[in-house]
């Protein structure tokens, strides 16, 4: 977006190029506004210092409540940056740019939420380990806590997505794409969650892992389709 | 020229028009209520004095006679209004757009009819008004997903680009649907296994069963009557500006 454009000798732009450059620019205008970045999660370490003040900061009952507590902390901090997603975008009318270029949608879309989760999933996924120590969670339930987060996130910020996509036109979008999208987080939750108490426990956690494999596979393949499609309704309503 | 044949009848394409829809829809309204009203009341009279008890669990089942049609049609609401959202979506079809919007409603009330037959009937049953069961649960979730769509269609004041963005969602909410069908069958739950099913023959007296089947069959009835007062109604107030609304309006 640096460069001006010239019309009459438009480079031509490959998918591979184009999905690059979607990210990097996508990464780039997120890392400059360092304060936004680390509002997840800071929400994230907040809702879970909630927990043992609100409920009771026994280390033996937090134990027990930790992969739930970290699960469900974690889906509501992506929800909570999920609104900003493609808003910027919408605001100054590059999404409607992106829309109207030749190269299919899907692409842009799934460059846009990869820079999303590696700038929220990602570093979840990366703190969890310190959220665990101080929830007592088990040693033995962190690499399975931090293999469901790293399976689990991706498929958050896929769905979450194309509630932002179809909130982007509102005003008010906020209150609105929980409500579109936390009933589509509840199976990710299960497994995610599953997996954590597998660990812990000493079973396998393999089962749990594929689920949310393919629980992402779905979400890689269908999702993009659905944000394309919405963002497409969004702009043109 | 060779005449194409045609392989739907007339007033299968009439659908697609407001103005036809309404009256055709108009058409067939008596006869679907008379016969909602006739199994309904039969069914249920049928049902609640005359099906011999369950041999375990006394009156208390009788319940099943609410509960099972309303879970059937909770879930079925949600097809159509899928189905009917991507007809909009694909066809551009403002008909299907409305059948969309008026599934919505109905099929919200008949999953929280099923939701509390259920708890009620699971208070004496199971010892608590709830479980977190993978079937109650999926339930709950298909409630949320129409509460969702709802939500999302009131929220956009284009009635196009709500009806858009409603389809899409509650595409997005189909993977829900096979998870609650399934869940009995997946995970080894508290909640009992479908009732009926197509392939096999129920594992009830007939006594039993048939005054379910009326019931469903008496549900899908009336199922029909809401949905066309409603879709006769949505067309009225979206096409409040055309002629013809004008002139049944003035004609009244």
């Amino acid at each position: 977006m640096n460069q001006p454009l010239n019309p009459q000798r438009r480079p031509a732009i490959g998918m591979g190029a184009l999905f690059a450059a979607t990210l990097k620019r996508d990464l780039k205008l997120s890392l400059r506004r360092k304060s936004e970045l680390v509002n997840p999660l800071i929400f994230f370490l907040m809702v879970i210092t909630l927990f043992p003040l609100g409920v009771s900061p026994e280390p033996g009952f937090l134990a027990e409540l930790a992969p739930g507590v970290i699960w469900v902390a974690a889906l509501l901090a992506t929800l909570l940056s999920m609104d900003s997603l493609f808003r910027t975008d919408f605001d100054d009318g590059s999404l409607e740019q992106l829309l109207l270029s030749p190269q299919p949608v899907m692409l842009v879309v799934c460059a846009k939420v990869l820079a999303h989760w590696m700038l929220t999933g990602l570093a979840l996924t990366l703190v969890a380990p310190l959220i665990s120590v101080m929830l007592f969670l088990p040693a033995e339930g962190v690499p399975g806590l931090m293999l469901s987060l790293l399976l689990g996130t991706p498929t958050l910020s896929l769905v979450g997505a194309i509630g932002a996509a179809l909130t982007v036109g509102l005003k008010r979008g906020g209150v609105l794409i929980s409500l579109l999208v936390l009933p589509l987080y509840i199976p990710v939750l299960i497994f995610g969650t599953g997996a954590v108490q597998a660990a812990v426990t000493g079973l396998p956690l393999d089962g749990y892992l594929a689920l949310l494999g393919a629980l992402l596979a779905l979400g890689t393949v269908l999702a993009p389709l659905a944000i394309g499609a919405a963002l497409r309704i969004s702009v043109s309503g | 020229m060779v005449e194409k044949k045609k392989w739907l009848p007339r007033w299968f394409y009439q659908l697609a028009s407001p103005r036809w829809c309404y009256q055709i829809c108009g058409k067939l309204l008596p006869g679907f209520a008379v016969a909602a009203l006739i199994l309904l009341l039969g069914g249920i009279v049928w049902a609640l004095l005359f099906a011999p008890a369950d041999y375990q669990q006394g009156n208390s089942f009788r319940i099943i006679y609410l509960h099972v049609p309303s879970a059937i049609l909770a879930q079925s609401c949600y097809m159509m209004m899928a189905v009917a959202g991507a007809i909009g979506l694909i066809w551009k079809m403002k008909v299907a757009d409305m059948v969309a919007k008026s599934c919505a409603p109905i099929g919200a009330t008949m999953a929280v009819l099923a939701l509390l037959t259920g708890a009620i009937w699971g208070k004496p049953t199971w010892g608590s008004w709830w479980v977190w069961d993978a079937r109650l649960t999926s339930m709950l979730i298909l409630l949320f997903l129409y509460l969702g769509v709802m939500a999302l269609n009131s929220a956009i004041e284009s009635e196009s680009t709500a009806a858009q963005a409603s389809a899409v969602l509650s595409l997005v909410g189909l993977v829900n649907i096979p998870i609650i069908k399934y869940s009995v069958d997946w995970w080894n739950t508290l909640h009992q296994p479908a009732t009926f099913t197509l392939t096999e023959r129920p594992a009830m007296p007939a006594e039993m069963w048939v005054p379910l089947l009326m019931m469903v069959v008496g549900f899908y009835c009336f199922f029909a009557v809401s949905l066309m007062l409603r879709l006769r109604n949505e067309i009225l107030r979206r096409e409040r500006r055309a002629g013809w609304v004008r002139d049944l309006l003035l004609s009244k």
